[in-house]
């Protein structure tokens, strides 16, 4: 530290305050006046109890060293209640117990040691403030001397300064030495080519409907008016790498009386008897969206809330969404069961920057 | 400094006389201290630092609850990298917690899992350091704040707020890193959120996405990245930026408040040794033990309750940790439509335009300290730490910007408004939308207006004194009330602060206006125009003149 602290002084009443160097600096717009009022010093010292009376000394020293022993007392506690205190396997209760009594014990011993180090300083070490210079931040005209005088020497002995094509070359190498660590990162990622990725589901023509997350297939037959399943490709649980898929794969399958249903003409056939399904994934931040309303037919995102009407195309009412929904055009295969016609026809899921 | 020891020590202290004979306990405790001090010089450090002079305020408090939990989190991490699995390997979980017994779930779940149920004081640690991590994110902020409404990242100490404004990010990654490590439902839900925003950015983002989760979300690799971010990356640069704040704080002294004695050339307060000492490691046990008594006795994030990630289920209210609320408040704050489709690419306006507006309100916390210096042009060093009030303008923007974080906050739980309070969610989200605007300029004038009223009754009471609720019968018949005037001490308090003008518009050397001058005068005249002096000597003795 180059700043040296010439000496503190006990805060006494009255003290004069000290102006200790003669620079200035620039105090911009600020007001200065003559007459502004002049710093009173400080004000007397207030001695406190324990200053005063040796009996209330002596009985903060009694609390400080009892604060002690019971910390002692705390850790001790802590250390027994891990024995005391085992955990059982599904018994929830012992795992609040052992929880609780560990935290209890660790928290006083803990707690012991700092509400005893505060309550000592506080009554029982000194009790005035002092004072302590302050000085200014940049160096005195000698250091900064000095400091200039270091680097005209380095400049000088390293010719750095005049050897223009020493230091230019050096600047580059330097700044193209840490260009190899960006490619390296390259790896983090493999190098198929997301879009392609993200624009393939399991869906395809024949993949049954299956329930989240049991698997079994689903006949048309069952599906009562105005109930919802939760529903992935059949074979989906079976893949290694289920959750990726399922993150793209998952739907919700509704049935609506056909009559609510205002489909687009192009898609008159993807729906069977009312019933419709639509990706389950948010074309927000891709959140599941999971909440459906039965009286109104909507879809409601529960991260931000995004609003998507079933009976029209699942398009967005509300929310930060904008794309509707992906539909999946269905149908039943011979036995009754709900299979899918082909895949989605766009993209599931958030937005991207490829996507058309 | 040494010689003064013997000088600022008052004559009668108990125990302080000192026996002629060294005891043994002393003479070890000087041999130790020779010994490192010829192998160290540590003396010289002793020295500087032994009796350095801390003032006292609760409020200087903040940072050091922000320190001490600091603490907490690296002590309590340690102990959790002992038995948490940083992997997404399948396996079925077989631990104590009977009702997810059998399920599949990722190692790093279930090892999370293990350390709840399976660990004796497991569960404690982890919530000790859920609620320490917690309690520093909202120690920083509450510190920041403070930092900001009095002034005390003025000169010499800009440096020393934008070293902590980076600290605060960095706890907020921290934070969100260490939040989704046990890979359950709701942080994997914030991972896919994530991702969701990272897709929507221009040109780079897919890719980014692809990057980072080695392919497809959430893929096996997010999780044993983000654990070595969290546990070696961040924590370094943490403690490295840590290290700095505390050496400029050392260089810089810390500032004081406004007070009779205490002026921008001293520092009153308490000496490190011992009594800071004793305070600050005492508070930080103090600390500790809050922490661990909340461990014991709150629930914090139960992830057995939520289950492990699966990208289909989401439970109704989700919300990420509270100081992540305000990013998610500005993406449900977006107005509906703004994504288009432009030469075959897509434009997720309704995630880059939060993320504009997020990166725009954290820059200007950053940059704020050179916007005020530029303003006012003052070259001067700053040490006192200013009253809120006698800087109005500064604490009507701070007030403006804690609306305006507030709403995006608040914006977060839109839906939880709305189920609670029986609202519908268009109406609460509408509502917000309104107060992204409305809140903060009401907040700006009505701050104004509290401050200039409280400078306004800190003058009338510096000039006139206090209502004493005296009536006095005068010889000729008048009735007066008496004032109460102020001592030196208390009127110091009420009078001592900077008055700034705003600046006249002049020529430079070269007889030209330039347009930087320009604005920083329309600057500073939005800044001071309202000003009010603080009252001068003169002032008062008119005001005695007049009265008698």
């Amino acid at each position: 530290m180059a700043q040296h602290d010439t000496g503190e002084t006990p805060a006494v009443a009255g003290s004069a305050v000290e102006k200790s160097e003669p620079r200035r600096d620039h105090p911009g717009t600020a007001v200065e006046v003559s007459d502004a009022f002049v710093n009173p010093g400080l004000p007397p010292h207030r001695p406190r109890v324990t200053d005063l009376d040796p009996k209330k000394d002596a009985q903060a020293e009694r609390r400080v060293y009892t604060l002690f022993y019971i910390s002692i007392i705390g850790s001790v506690l802590a250390i027994a209640a891990y024995g005391a205190f085992p955990l059982e396997e599904g018994n929830m209760s012992s795992v609040r117990m052992n929880n609780a009594f560990l935290g209890l014990g660790i928290a006083l011993g803990l707690l012991g040691i700092g509400v005893g180090a505060v309550y000592w300083a506080k009554t029982l070490m000194r009790g005035d403030e002092i004072v302590e210079l302050r000085h200014p931040t940049r160096g005195t005209d000698t250091t900064r001397a000095r400091a200039v005088e270091v680097f005209t020497l380095g400049n000088e002995e390293s010719g750095i300064g005049r050897r223009t094509l020493i230091r230019n070359t050096l600047i580059g190498a330097l700044i193209a030495t840490p260009l190899p660590a960006i490619v390296l990162f390259r790896d983090l990622g493999p190098t198929s080519d997301p879009v392609e990725a993200l624009e393939t589901t399991l869906w395809e023509k024949n993949v049954r409907l299956v329930q989240d997350p049991t698997g079994a297939p689903i006949r048309a037959s069952d599906l009562t008016l105005g109930s919802v399943v939760h529903v992935i490709p059949e074979g989906l649980n079976e893949l290694a790498h289920k959750l990726e898929e399922k993150a793209k794969a998952a739907v919700l399958l509704m049935r609506l009386k056909p009559e609510d249903l205002n489909e687009l003409p192009e898609r008159e056939s993807w729906s069977y008897e009312g019933i419709v399904a639509y990706s389950k994934i948010c074309t927000h931040v891709g959140c599941p969206v999971a909440l459906y309303e039965q009286q109104t037919h909507h879809l409601l995102c529960p991260c931000h809330q995004s609003t998507f009407d079933v009976t029209n195309h699942c398009e967005v009412i509300f929310g930060p969404a904008k794309r509707p929904l992906p539909q999946l055009p269905i149908t039943v295969d011979a036995d009754g069961y709900l299979i899918a016609q082909s895949g989605f026809h766009e993209p599931v899921g958030p937005s991207y920057w490829e996507r058309s | 400094m040494t010689t003064a020891d013997t000088t600022d020590r008052p004559a009668a202290v108990p125990g302080a006389v000192a026996a002629p004979v060294a005891s043994r306990g002393q003479r070890f405790t000087g041999a130790a201290a020779n010994y490192i001090d010829e192998r160290t010089s540590i003396s010289g450090a002793v020295r500087e630092l032994g009796r350095k002079v801390f003032p006292d305020h609760w409020s200087f408090m903040l940072g050091e609850v922000a320190l001490y939990s600091f603490v907490v989190i690296l002590l309590t991490g340690t102990f959790l990298t002992f038995f948490y699995d940083p992997s997404m390997t399948e396996v079925e979980y077989d631990g104590s917690y009977v009702p997810l017994k059998g399920l599949e779930m990722s190692a790093a779940m279930a090892s999370s899992l293990d350390i709840s149920f399976d660990v004796r004081g497991g569960l404690l640690m982890r919530q000790v350091h859920h609620w320490a991590a917690l309690l520093f994110v909202a120690s920083i902020g509450l510190h920041m704040l403070r930092v900001f409404f009095t002034g005390a990242f003025r000169k010499p100490r800009e440096i020393n707020w934008v070293i902590g404004f980076v600290l605060f990010i960095l706890a907020m990654a921290e934070g969100f890193t260490g939040y989704s490590l046990p890979d359950d439902l709701l942080s994997g839900n914030g991972l896919r959120i994530i991702d969701g925003m990272v897709k929507g950015l221009p040109l780079i983002g897919t890719w980014i996405s692809w990057l980072l989760f080695d392919g497809e979300f959430p893929g096996t690799a997010v999780i044993p990245r983000l654990f070595t971010l969290h546990i070696l990356l961040l924590p370094a640069i943490l403690v490295a930026a840590l290290g700095v704040h505390m050496l400029l704080l050392i260089i810089n002294k810390h500032t004081q408040f406004a007070g009779p004695g205490r002026t921008n050339e001293n520092v009153v307060g308490i000496p490190i040794m011992p009594t800071f000492a004793a305070k600050g490691g005492g508070f930080f046990f103090i600390v500790f033990g809050i922490l661990t008594l909340m461990g014991a006795f709150f629930t914090i994030n139960p992830i057995w309750a939520y289950g492990p990630y699966d990208p289909s289920p989401v439970s109704a209210g989700t919300q990420p940790d509270w100081y992540i609320g305000f990013a998610d408040g500005a993406l449900r704050l977006v107005p509906p439509g703004l994504e288009f489709v432009l030469f075959d690419r897509t434009f997720s306006f309704n995630i880059i335009l939060p993320v504009i507006v997020l990166t725009g309100f954290i820059a200007l916390i950053a940059v704020y300290p050179f916007i005020e210096a530029w303003v006012t042009g003052d070259k001067r060093e700053h040490h006192i730490a200013e009253r809120p009030r006698n800087s109005p303008t500064r604490t009507s923007i701070g007030a403006a910007g804690i609306t305006f974080y507030m709403v995006l906050f608040v914006a977060a739980s839109s839906d939880l408004i709305a189920t609670h309070f029986g609202l519908s969610i268009e109406g609460v989200i509408h509502t917000m939308q309104a107060l992204f605007f409305i809140g903060p300029v009401a907040a700006f004038f009505l701050t104004k207006r509290i401050c200039l009223g409280l400078q306004k009754k800190d003058r009338e009471i510096a000039l006139h004194g206090i209502e004493s609720g005296r009536i006095v019968r005068l010889p000729g018949g008048e009735y007066i009330e008496v004032h109460e005037q102020l001592d030196d001490y208390e009127r110091w308090r009420l009078v001592s602060y900077l008055d700034y003008k705003p600046l006249m518009i002049r020529p430079d050397h070269r007889g030209r206006i330039t347009l930087a001058q320009r604005a920083r005068a329309a600057v500073s005249s939005w800044f001071f125009e309202d000003r009010i002096s603080p009252p001068t000597t003169t002032e008062v003795e008119r005001q005695h003149a007049g009265q008698h």
